[in-house]
Formats: structure tokens, C-alpha cells, sequence
């Protein structure tokens, strides 16, 4: 039930984007009438709901994420298991399942471009093993009387091989790795838990100080800096705190146009829950499929269209975090405070280390009327730089704006599915005529930025404008709302796509920073370049794929994307190779200007440069706060510092 | 100080072979084409250089826009115009003058009139012009991957149209060159290099902010976008004593900022060692360091110039050596992300990590030229002989020279040497070219001194012995690298109080401190160039060292005392500067007067001693510049005391 209910929401979502920009104004005006009585219905039922909103909830959850994850998720890869690509016996590659618009469909040059770029090939299979071997995790270590006191809280939890296992990673390329291969592991939570709301959370923690027992907060799962990581040489029993199940919006207040909602709930949930009532967050990382509010606090998020919205620092009102000294909240919601250091901000990026976020009051807006879709193409990455330069600058950003680079160009276009029409094609054959012939574009430089418009129809249109003027002037010419719409479905396949590679000796991840304006391009261009040489330093066989892409602007630089990947064939340890590899990427990111973390954070993964990045003063800051905060290490994950 | 000395290997620097067996390129003479083909067809050739990730060739004139838009300038600009109170754009107008006076106006034209008159000139002039061809296809390489700087060494002002003129003829892209100023002063001559790609800045610029920050932006501009390699002399000037010059930075730091900032992945350094077999300015430069001035650079003093035409000058080796990535020599050296804090189009003073980064890597360019310099059998002679300056039976001399051959190759000297000649040839034919300054008669060779006519003073003599001792030293000198640091060594042995390794290491070091501005010497190399001077030695068997003595061998006798009276004639020169300080000097004496107040002194010194004092040499300003500046580093008195020991 579960699963279709989502399943359902996101094809509403995916439809509603879709439709909105190519509906006539009466129907628009119509749905957004509907949208708004169906809030207001909404509302009544949020009202009646509201006075037992602060005890624990007994009905079935309604979220998307089950208690035991691995009946809906892959347990050793990305997503929801009935969705992934395959190579099908004529060799052509289709998605699987029926959730996203490219499910079902088939991809017609997607072997191509695999091939082509890595040297790969569709024969070569590198399967991963088909499930969890469960002699290969190391028994469970129970807290006893801890257990006894849990039990009688009546706060579900769990000592399965299964479960445990899923807690003790999250999707660095390493770990999935490890369990595609499946390799033995070191440490795993000893336990599962899984409140149901703020008060069973500060039973759990002092429980845990009680008996001192490791806790590690975990959320939607979706980290990518080795947080979730179980410390090796932790000995006491490790306890996997699941919010999943603490999920419900709590109430919304439409005269300050804010919500109060459970830190559990994961990004899509909150979207489609809000979306009822006719509002919504704006906050879409890329990652909202799966990962959590709480996630979003503890990591610093930043959402696609934080051009409009802001990143969650700018989101969130009120944060409720429990803590071994107790709960941490402020006294009122007052837009802003001069109140000393803002402790919100020990509490944003902590990643786990000093308690668990339970409740998150945030900004709400209406929905927008009307959506659109863009893109530019431009001769070269330079010019794309430039021109999204000059947007930050007359501060007209749209609510998105990326530009990838003439790989990533590429890429997106080997994932174009099927054209169901002769005419379609032709119309694509004469526009790429166009830019190639006519406007001497170098199919091999060009690139392009995907828009996204958002706000009433008459000022998007009149942003739209304003936009595509100052491209024109870098030499950027519209390239039609399509291949903007295929940039952002793109990032919401990536993750699966690099289930593909592995199962054809490719590895593949991601990693981010943010640079000032003036250092973009030497950035990019010196960071490519540094993996180039590090692969064929390090024995890699293949031609390695580099991609970067420009994901966001702020009035002072950018947000900086990279994809990397690389055929591992002839490697012994491949995952060895490319965490040096993105060591050494790391570095020329630090020493070329570049941030250590935009929005991933450090986890245990980028530790080891904290203090270069924030001097040995700044850390010793971060420490005394924990010293505090946590004087027994309760939150155990050890990242950060 | 440390007095056992401790190498650690731990300074590694990835790129330099210390290797003595170090393996090196064979040569191919290049006008051995040419003799037996059209000139004129090689000028005309077609000519389609590859080029850095295949850019475009830039326009001398779009170049110059490119660098007066540039943030980095108008920052400048501003700053000078408020410092002044001149408008803005009065201050662009200058800066626009200076870069006209400096830019370069490469023309394929030019380039081809070159090739063919040079062609013509090197044919008649020398024997043979040797390129390593492996250095060139490594250098094609470096140029398509990164930005690459061209470092020549610098002995002749033959040396940068003969790097254009080989470039041209591997069909490389032809580099842009850093000149001096005073070669503008040939009008026509002038104009010629400017539009065979050299640009021309002043001698000295000191406070000019704005000539500073034209410059460097210009050159950073050239080097950024790859348009040609960048070629200047690390050594600043022609080496008068064929003795490498200690590095000047300016220039290297200006190539190397750029990847520091980020805006280039890497540089690509490439030393070149350019020998000649016969210097053409050989006599003018030993004169030009007696004092007498040197001649300015005037189209009507090259063409005078000409009959150095019709003589034999011997052969040319040019020796590009393997490229040095500026990365991977800064790699642990000097944190890059010091730069994140600051603008990068503002002008700022190096910081000390990096100062010591690039004075370091000048050091080691410099010793790179060094050790691909080609030697000839003559100028090992040409040490001999200077130790004998009353002459020498041919046999002797013949005798010493297969000896020190075979020293000179256990010290990996790059010894050109010819193939299964008879010594007795070897010697002779090498007399023959070298005859303006040595002479055969009567069984003996001594060196030539030039017997002007009418009455001599005694000065006069001297000056003219001087002038043959000297234009000898230059060729000396080119083996002085090979020797040096055992030479030093067995000097320090000969002084040291006793054996004891520690007490010969402090003598050692005392030297090593003392000549540092005459030698190249790496800044804080000084315990591994200890280490390495007593391994030469040791292997060569000339040393032992039984625990923590060094001694001299039953055999080590003729290695020791050759070493002895290498650097004699620098000890005893030093000895005159510093007798000249203590005895004479006034008080307030300037710099301007020292160098002619110490020649005089020495002239008398040299008159009057002239039995057991022979060291010409302190008349040479080169020494008398260097010694000054050594007492100058030092404490004064611990240096007198102990120069009276030596």
C-alpha cells in the first residue's frame, strides 16, 4: 500500500511539472482553484489531528520508507528495487518499473555513449552477489539491560542481520561496493530503533547515557561522506536511531506561512503532504526522494531552487534537537534573532555528533502558479560561466540554473529516450543543424544550462526574457524546454545510472564544492585534469569520464559539481585507486580556492582537512561544543571533527 | 652547525638525476643538412608548429589588448593614479607605451630571413651544431600539455637565435624572448629580434610599479594561454667567465605565479645547456673584466664584428634537457591555498615559502644547465695549464690530460670526447683551434700573451698576462662544476687542524659559505654536497675514511694537490680582496669606488710579489664582485683569521 501511494505521488508530481507549461490559462486558474479547496479541506482535517499532534501517533505509518527499508529499497544499491537500468538482450539500455518518466522506456544510445566513453563493454558483466550473506556480519553486541529498559518504553526495534546492515552505510561508492562484492564488515549497528516521535527519542537518549550506549541518528540513508559509518573501534553496543517512522507534518500555520513537521520525514513525503494543502517548501536537493529533513538540518542541505527558496539554513524557523544534556530549542519564532551566536547553526551541519533533530519548524510557500522549463546553449564552458556570472550579478537568477559542461552534455543526451515520432526527430535533426552548422558551434565544446522558472505566469515570462537576453549576449542561444526538463531528470537517475556501471566493471561517484566566481573555470579545468593524471598515474586502463557542472549561484561564486568514472578492468583494487583518486581531487579543490564541502559535508570522509579549512582554533570551537553537549560521546559517529 | 653531518634524502627532488651514471642523449648535427641542401628552400619551408592543446596563434596586437584589459593591470593603473593624482587614462596611455616599447612583433617573414642567414653564418663559422634530438621530441611533447618556459644557459649572444633558429628547424613553435633593453639600441638590428619574437624590458625597473605590472602581465598573459614557450636567461646576463651565474628570480617568479594561482595546471621548465667550443666574445670578455668598458651594442659593432667570420669557432652542443614540472617540485613545498585569501589580479610580494621555492628551483635549473654542459678535451688542458703557468712539456700535458679524463669521467663529467683518436691527436688538434691562446715551441706549451708594440709598462705586461690568464680561466671554469665539490674538500682537508671529519666539515662549509656567490650552490644542499665530495673522492680512491677521520690515500697525492691549485687561484684572489678591505679601505667607500680602488691594489700587489703571487685573476671583476660580496655576508674578522690560515 505503501508503495503504490508514493508511486502515486510522484507520477502527480512528474505530471503536474510536465502539464503545467503546456496547459491553456483556464485550466491552469481551474487546477490551482482545486488546489486550493483541497487544501482547505486539508486544513480541517490538520486541525482535528492537531490536538493529539504532540503525542505519539498509533495508527500505520503513512510515509513512503517501512520500517524494514530493504522491502521497498535495494539493499546494495540505489532507490526503490523495482527501478533500474539494464542492458536488455538486444543490448539496448530501458529503466525499469513505472515510477519516473523515463520508466518503462527505452534508451537507444545509452550503449553507445557507455561503450564509447569507457571502453566498456555490454559482455563484460561484473554482477554483484545477488544477497546479504548474513554469516558475513558480525553479531550483534547487546546492551542487555539497556535492551530490558527499551522494552518496556514499547518503542519498536530490531537485532536482524537485515536491518542492521542497511543502517551501516550510506552511498559512497566504497560501501556500495562492499556490499555488491560482498565483503565482510567490520562494525554494524548492534540495534535498530525506530521512534515515532520527539518524546520516544529523549526516552532513547537516556536510555543510551543511562547505559551508555552508542547512538547514531539515521535518516533517509542518502549520505555520501562515509557518516553513517560505524567507528571500528567503537566497543560499546552501537544503536542505529531510525526516524524514518517520525514523519508527520505536526500543523501548518498559514498566517506566518510556516510548518511544523517531524525531522523523519523525507523530502518527497513533505512535498506531496504540503502540496495537499496547496503549499509547498521549495527545498529539492537532489536527493528528496529519500533523504530526511532531520538529514537535511545535520548536513547544511542545499535544494535545487534555493535561488527562490533559500538553502535550509534559510528555512528552517525552529529546530528541536535532543541532546544527552537535554532539549535544545529557542523560546519563540521570531524571523530573526540577535541573541548572541545563533545556536541553530551548532545544531546545521553537526552531522549526528551532538544529538537528534526531532522537529523542524519551516517556511512555507504557496505552490507557484506556473512552472517552466529552459535551456541555453553556448560555443563553450567559458561563455556558460560567464553568462551565469552576469545572472548572479543583476540577481535575476531563475529558481534553477545549471550549466553542464560538453560531457555532461553528452551524457544527458545518451539518456534521450526513444522518439515515439518521425516529426519529433526531425525537428530535433534540424535544431541540432542549427547549432552545430549554422552557429558554428564545436559539438564537442558546446554546452548547456537548464532553467527553471517558477513564480506567477506574467513575471516568468518576463524573467524568462531577461534571461535568455543576457545569454544571447555570451553567445547563448535557447535550446527549448526539453532538454532543460532532461538536465533535472538526469540528476534524479544519476544514482541508478551508477548501479549500471557497476554491474560493467564502471565506478563511478560524485563530489561537490563551492569557489568564488573568479576561479571557476581554473577550478574545473585543473581538477580535470588532476584526476586525468592521477588515473594514469595509478594504472587506470581507461580514458577516465570528468564531468563538472555549475549547479548554483550566489552573488559571490558558484556551486561546482563533478562526476567522475572510470572502467576498472585490469585493476586490482579499484576502490582503493579511486579514493585516492578523489583524494588527490580533493586537494586541487582546496588549493585551487575551492570549498571542502558545499552541501555533502564532512562525515568521516573529509575529516582530515577540517582544520586546514577552518583553522585549529575553529575546530577546537566545534570540540567544546561537543565536550558540552556530549560529554560521554553518546553520539558516536565520530564525524566531523 | 651541525657537526656530523647528516644527508637526508628527504629533500628528494623527484625531477633531478644525481645519479653519476647519469645517462644522457646522443646529438645530431644539424648543419649537416644544410650543407648539403638549399638554404633558401629550408627559410621557405613550410612551417606548421603544434601548439599548446592546439590554441590558435594569437596576433601580436590582440596580445597587447588582451594584457591592457586586463584586471590585473588596471588595478595598477588605479593605484598609480591615485597615488599620482594623473587620470586614469593618462596612466593607460603610459602603459600603453610601455608595452609597445616591450611587446614582441613575431613575423614568420623575419623568422625565414633568419633561417636563411644564419644558415650562412653557422656553416662558415663552426664545425658542427649538435642538438640531443630526444630533448627536442620531449620538448614537443611539453609544449601540447602545459605552458613551457626555455631556459638556456646564457655565454654568447648567439644563444637565443640559435634556440630560434633550432626551434625553427624541428618545426616547434618559436618561443618569445626576454632581451635587454640595451639591444635596442641597434636600431635596425633591434627591430630584426623584435619581429623574431623578442621582447624587450629594461635593466632595471626597481620602483616602477606600473613598468612592473605591465611586464608581468604581459609575460603571465604569453604563458597562460599558451600562445608560444617563454624563453628568458636565468643567469640575467652573459656569463663573462663562462662560470654560471647565480640565478635572478624576477622572471621566474612571474612564470611560476601563474600556477600557483591556479590559472595554469602546471608549468613545464626546460633547461638548456648551450656549450660552445670556442666562445666568439672570448678576449672581450676578459678585457670587459679587466675594466676595459665593454663596447655598446651598435649595428655598426656588429658589423665590424665580421671578421670573427673567418674563423674557425669549433662546434656548438645545445642540450635540452628533461622538463621539470613546477608542480611536482612544489608538491609538499609551498600550500597553494595561501593564494584563496587574496585577489588574484592584485600585485603582492611572494610570500617566504614561496621566495625559497623559486630561489631553490633557480638553483637546481641552473645546476641542470650545468650538468648537460658539453666539455671538450681542452678545456681540461686548459685547467693544466693554468697550474703551470711557466708552461708545460707536450708530453706532460698530454699525460695529465688522459689522467684527468679519466677523473673527469668517474665524476660523470658530460665529456666530449673524440672516439678512437690517438690522445697525441686529441691534444694537437685542440692546441690548433685554441691557438690565439696557447702555443707549442720547443716541446713546451705555454699560454699566448699578446706583445703590444713599443715600450710595456709593467702594468701593461701585467695586463696583457692577465688577458691570456683569464680568456684561459673561462674555459677552466666550464669543468669547475664537476670538480668543484671534492675540490673544495680536499682544500678543506689541506687547512683543517687535524682529520677529524667534523673539523674538516666546518673548513668545508666555511668554503662552501664563501663561494656560494661565485659557484653555484644550492642554498642548504651544504651537507649533501659534503656527502657527495666525499664519496667522489672516496670512489676515485683519493680519500679513505676509517671511522670519523677522512685521510688522504697512497694514491690520493696528484688528485689532492690538482684540486689544491684549481682553486688556488680563487683563494688567493679572495685573500687580496680582504687584505685590500683591512689595509686600505677607507671608511664610506662606495660601491662605485671599490672595484677600481681593489684593481689598483692588486696591480701593485701583483707587481710587486710577482715570484710567489700569480693569481691574475683577483683582477677580474667577476672575483673582486663575488669576494666583496662573501666578506660582506660574513663577520668580517672570523673571515680574515681565517683567510690568513688558508
Amino acid at each position: 500500500m505503501l508503495t503504490s501511494d508514493s508511486c502515486l505521488s510522484l507520477h502527480k508530481h512528474g505530471s503536474s511539472m510536465a502539464s503545467d507549461s503546456n496547459s491553456s490559462e483556464s485550466q491552469r486558474i481551474a487546477q490551482q482553484r482545486l488546489r486550493i479547496i483541497a487544501g482547505h479541506l486539508q486544513k480541517h482535517k490538520d486541525d482535528d489531528s492537531g490536538t493529539i499532534a504532540t503525542e505519539c501517533k498509533a495508527e500505520a505509518n503513512k510515509g513512503t520508507v517501512p520500517r524494514k527499508r530493504q522491502e521497498i529499497m535495494k539493499w546494495n544499491g540505489w532507490g526503490y528495487s523495482d527501478s533500474k537500468f539494464l542492458f536488455n538482450k538486444k543490448g539496448q539500455a530501458e529503466f525499469t518499473g513505472k515510477r519516473y518518466r523515463l520508466s518503462g522506456m527505452v534508451l537507444p544510445s545509452l550503449q553507445d555513449w557507455f561503450e564509447n566513453t569507457f571502453g566498456a563493454s555490454v559482455n563484460h558483466k561484473s554482477p554483484a552477489t545477488p544477497a546479504l550473506n548474513a554469516s558475513a556480519v558480525p553479531p550483534a553486541s547487546l546492551n542487555e539491560a539497556f535492551v530490558e529498559d527499551l522494552k518496556a518504553t514499547g518503542i519498536p526495534f530490531s537485532h536482524e542481520a537485515e536491518d542492521r546492515v542497511f543502517r551501516a552505510h550510506g552511498h559512497c561508492l566504497h560501501e556500495i561496493f562492499a556490499l555488491r562484492e560482498g565483503k565482510k564488515f567490520e562494525r554494524v549497528p548492534d540495534m535498530v530503533v525506530w521512534p515515532n516521535c520527539h518524546n520516544d527519542v529523549v526516552k532513547i537518549v537516556e536510555l543510551a547515557c543511562k547505559h551508555n550506549v552508542c547512538l547514531i541518528p539515521y535518516g533517509g540513508g542518502t549520505s555520501v561522506t562515509s557518516a553513517l559509518e560505524c567507528p571500528p573501534e567503537e566497543t560499546r553496543c552501537i544503536v542505529s536511531l531510525d526516524t524514518s517512522q517520525m514523519n508527520r507534518i505536526l500543523w501548518i500555520d498559514e498566517k506566518n506561512l510556516v510548518a511544523h513537521v517531524e525531522a523523519g520525514i523525507i523530502g518527497q513525503d513533505l512535498e506531496r503532504l504540503l502540496n495537499e494543502s496547496g503549499y509547498c517548501t521549495g527545498h529539492e536537493p537532489d536527493s528528496m526522494e529519500f533523504s530526511s529533513l532531520g538529514g537535511w538540518v545535520a548536513t547544511r542541505a542545499s535544494g535545487m531552487k534555493k535561488n527562490v527558496y533559500g538553502n535550509i539554513e534559510d528555512l528552517v524557523i525552529h529546530i528541536k534537537v535532543v541532546t544527552p544534556r537535554g532539549v535544545i530549542e529557542k523560546s519563540c519564532q521570531g524571523p530573526r534573532m540577535s541573541t548572541g551566536p545563533d545556536i541553530h547553526h551548532f545544531i546545521l551541519g553537526s552531522e549526528g555528533t551532538l544529538g537528534v533533530v526531532t522537529e523542524v519548524t519551516m517556511k512555507i510557500r504557496p505552490i507557484p502558479e506556473y512552472q517552466k522549463y529552459g535551456s541555453v546553449v553556448f560555443p563553450n564552458f567559458e561563455a556558460g560561466v560567464a553568462c551565469l556570472r552576469e545572472v548572479a550579478k543583476q540577481r535575476c537568477a531563475p529558481a534553477s540554473i545549471r550549466l553542464m559542461d560538453n560531457e555532461q552534455f553528452q551524457f544527458g543526451h545518451a539518456l534521450k529516450p526513444q522518439v515515439s515520432s518521425i516529426f519529433t526527430n526531425f525537428v530535433e535533426g534540424l535544431k541540432k543543424f542549427y547549432i552545430t552548422k549554422f552557429k558554428g558551434f564545436d559539438p564537442h565544446q558546446l554546452v548547456v544550462a537548464t532553467l527553471l522558472f517558477e513564480g506567477d505566469r506574467e513575471r516568468v515570462l518576463q524573467h524568462e526574457k531577461q534571461v535568455y537576453d543576457i545569454a544571447a549576449t555570451f553567445g547563448g542561444l535557447a535550446a527549448g524546454e526539453d532538454n532543460g526538463q532532461r538536465g533535472y531528470i538526469l540528476t534524479f537517475v544519476i544514482a541508478y545510472l551508477r548501479d549500471l556501471g557497476m554491474d560493467y566493471y564502471v565506478v563511478a561517484e560524485s563530489f561537490e564544492t563551492s569557489v568564488p566566481w573568479d576561479r571557476v573555470l581554473d577550478l574545473c579545468r585543473n581538477v580535470k585534469e588532476r584526476i586525468n593524471r592521477e588515473c594514469k598515474e595509478r594504472g587506470v586502463q581507461f580514458q577516465p569520464l570528468t564531468s563538472c557542472r555549475v549547479t548554483q549561484t550566489y552573488d559571490a561564486g558558484a556551486c561546482v559539481y563533478f562526476y567522475f568514472a572510470f572502467n576498472y578492468r585490469g585493476l586490482a583494487d579499484p576502490v582503493h585507486t579511486y579514493e585516492r583518486v578523489e583524494h588527490a581531487a580533493r586537494e586541487e579543490i582546496l588549493a585551487n580556492g575551492g570549498s571542502l564541502s558545499h552541501h555533502h559535508g564532512v562525515g568521516k570522509l573529509r575529516k582530515e582537512w577540517m582544520k586546514e579549512s577552518i583553522s585549529s582554533l575553529g575546530v577546537g570551537m566545534l570540540q567544546s561544543v561537543k565536550d558540552y553537549v556530549d560529554p560521554d560521546n553518546i553520539f558516536g559517529n565520530r564525524n566531523l571533527l | 652547525k651541525a657537526c656530523t653531518p647528516n644527508y637526508s634524502p628527504g629533500r628528494g627532488w623527484p625531477c633531478f638525476n644525481t645519479d653519476p651514471m647519469l645517462k644522457r642523449d646522443g646529438f645530431e648535427d644539424i648543419l649537416e643538412e644544410r650543407r648539403n641542401s638549399s638554404d633558401l628552400k629550408y627559410a621557405l619551408r613550410c612551417y606548421a608548429p603544434v601548439l599548446y592543446k592546439g590554441v590558435t596563434p594569437c596576433k601580436a596586437n590582440m596580445l597587447k589588448n588582451i594584457v591592457l584589459q586586463s584586471d590585473q593591470l588596471h588595478y595598477v593603473i588605479n593605484q598609480v593614479s591615485q597615488e599620482s593624482g594623473e587620470a586614469p587614462d593618462i596612466i593607460q596611455e603610459e602603459a600603453s607605451v610601455i608595452l609597445e616599447e616591450m611587446a614582441h612583433r613575431l613575423q614568420i617573414s623575419t623568422v625565414r630571413f633568419f633561417a636563411f642567414a644564419l644558415s650562412k653564418a653557422f656553416k662558415t663559422l663552426f664545425q658542427h651544431v649538435c642538438v640531443n634530438e630526444e630533448g627536442i621530441q620531449r620538448l614537443q611533447q611539453a609544449i601540447q600539455e602545459h605552458p613551457v618556459v626555455l631556459l638556456p644557459s646564457h655565454r654568447s649572444y648567439m644563444d637565443f637565435l640559435l634556440m630560434s633558429y633550432i626551434l625553427y628547424t624541428y618545426d616547434l613553435a618559436l618561443p618569445v624572448i626576454a632581451a635587454g633593453m640595451d639591444f635596442m639600441g641597434m636600431k635596425f638590428v633591434g627591430e630584426m629580434l623584435r619581429m623574431s619574437g623578442a621582447f624587450f624590458i629594461r635593466r632595471s625597473f626597481g620602483g616602477d610599479k606600473l613598468y612592473w605590472a605591465v611586464f608581468s602581465e604581459y609575460v603571465k598573459t604569453m604563458l597562460r594561454n599558451g600562445f608560444a614557450p617563454i624563453e628568458f636567461f636565468l643567469e640575467g646576463t652573459r656569463s663573462r667567465t663562462c662560470k654560471s651565474l647565480t640565478p635572478k628570480l624576477g622572471l621566474l617568479n612571474i612564470v611560476i605565479e601563474p600556477f600557483f594561482k591556479g590559472e595554469v595546471f602546471d608549468v613545464n621548465l626546460v633547461p638548456v645547456s648551450i656549450s660552445y667550443e670556442r666562445i666568439l666574445e672570448e678576449s672581450l670578455y676578459a678585457r670587459e673584466l679587466l675594466g676595459v668598458p665593454k663596447p655598446k651594442e651598435s649595428t655598426s659593432g656588429l658589423l665590424k664584428a665580421r671578421r670573427i667570420l673567418s674563423e674557425d669557432y669549433g662546434s656548438i652542443h645545445v642540450y635540452f634537457g628533461q622538463p621539470v614540472s613546477v608542480r611536482s617540485l612544489a608538491q609538499g613545498k609551498v600550500n597553494r591555498s595561501t593564494y584563496n585569501l587574496f585577489p588574484r589580479h592584485i600585485p603582492r610580494k611572494p610570500m617566504e615559502e614561496t621566495q625559497s621555492f623559486v630561489n631553490d628551483t633557480a638553483y637546481r635549473i641552473v645546476r641542470l644547465q650545468e650538468d648537460n654542459m658539453v666539455l671538450k678535451p681542452w678545456v681540461l688542458m686548459a685547467s693544466l695549464l693554468l697550474q703551470n703557468l711557466e708552461g708545460l712539456e707536450l708530453s706532460v700535458l698530454t699525460e695529465q690530460t688522459v689522467w684527468l679524463r679519466g677523473l673527469a669521467l668517474s665524476y660523470a663529467a658530460f665529456l666530449d670526447w673524440p672516439d678512437h683518436a690517438p690522445t697525441a691527436k686529441v691534444v694537437s688538434s685542440s692546441l690548433a683551434l685554441h691557438r690565439g691562446l696557447a702555443c707549442v715551441s720547443g716541446g713546451r706549451v705555454s699560454l699566448v700573451v699578446g706583445e703590444p708594440l713599443g715600450p710595456v709598462t709593467p702594468e701593461e705586461a701585467l695586463f696583457n698576462r692577465a688577458v691570456s690568464v683569464l680568456s684561459c680561466a673561462s674555459y677552466r671554469n666550464q669543468v669547475l662544476h664537476v670538480f668543484l665539490r671534492p675540490a673544495m674538500l680536499a682544500v678543506a682537508m689541506h687547512t683543517a687542524a687535524s682529520s677529524k671529519k667534523n673539523e674538516v666539515y666546518n673548513c668545508f662549509s666555511f668554503l662552501w659559505d664563501m663561494f656560494s656567490n661565485d659557484f653555484i650552490l644550492c642554498p642548504g644542499d651544504i651537507v649533501q654536497d659534503f656527502e657527495e665530495a666525499c664519496y667522489l673522492l672516496v670512489k676515485t680512491g683519493a680519500v679513505q675514511m676509517p671511522q670519523q677521520d677522512i685521510v688522504m690515500t697512497d694514491i690520493g697525492q696528484p688528485t689532492l694537490s690538482f684540486f689544491n691549485g684549481l682553486l688556488e687561484p680563487f683563494l688567493q684572489g679572495y685573500q687580496v680582496v680582504c687584505r685590500y678591505l683591512c689595509e686600505e679601505a677607507s671608511e664610506g667607500l662606495t660601491e662605485k669606488q671599490y672595484i677600481p680602488a681593489v684593481r689598483s691594489f692588486a696591480y701593485s700587489v701583483l707587481c710587486v710579489f710577482t715570484g710567489n703571487l700569480r693569481c691574475y685573476e683577483v683582477l677580474s671583476s667577476d672575483m673582486q664582485k663575488n669576494a666583496l660580496a662573501a666578506l660582506l655576508r660574513g663577520k668580517l674578522p672570523t673571515q680574515k683569521a681565517l683567510l690568513a690560515r688558508l
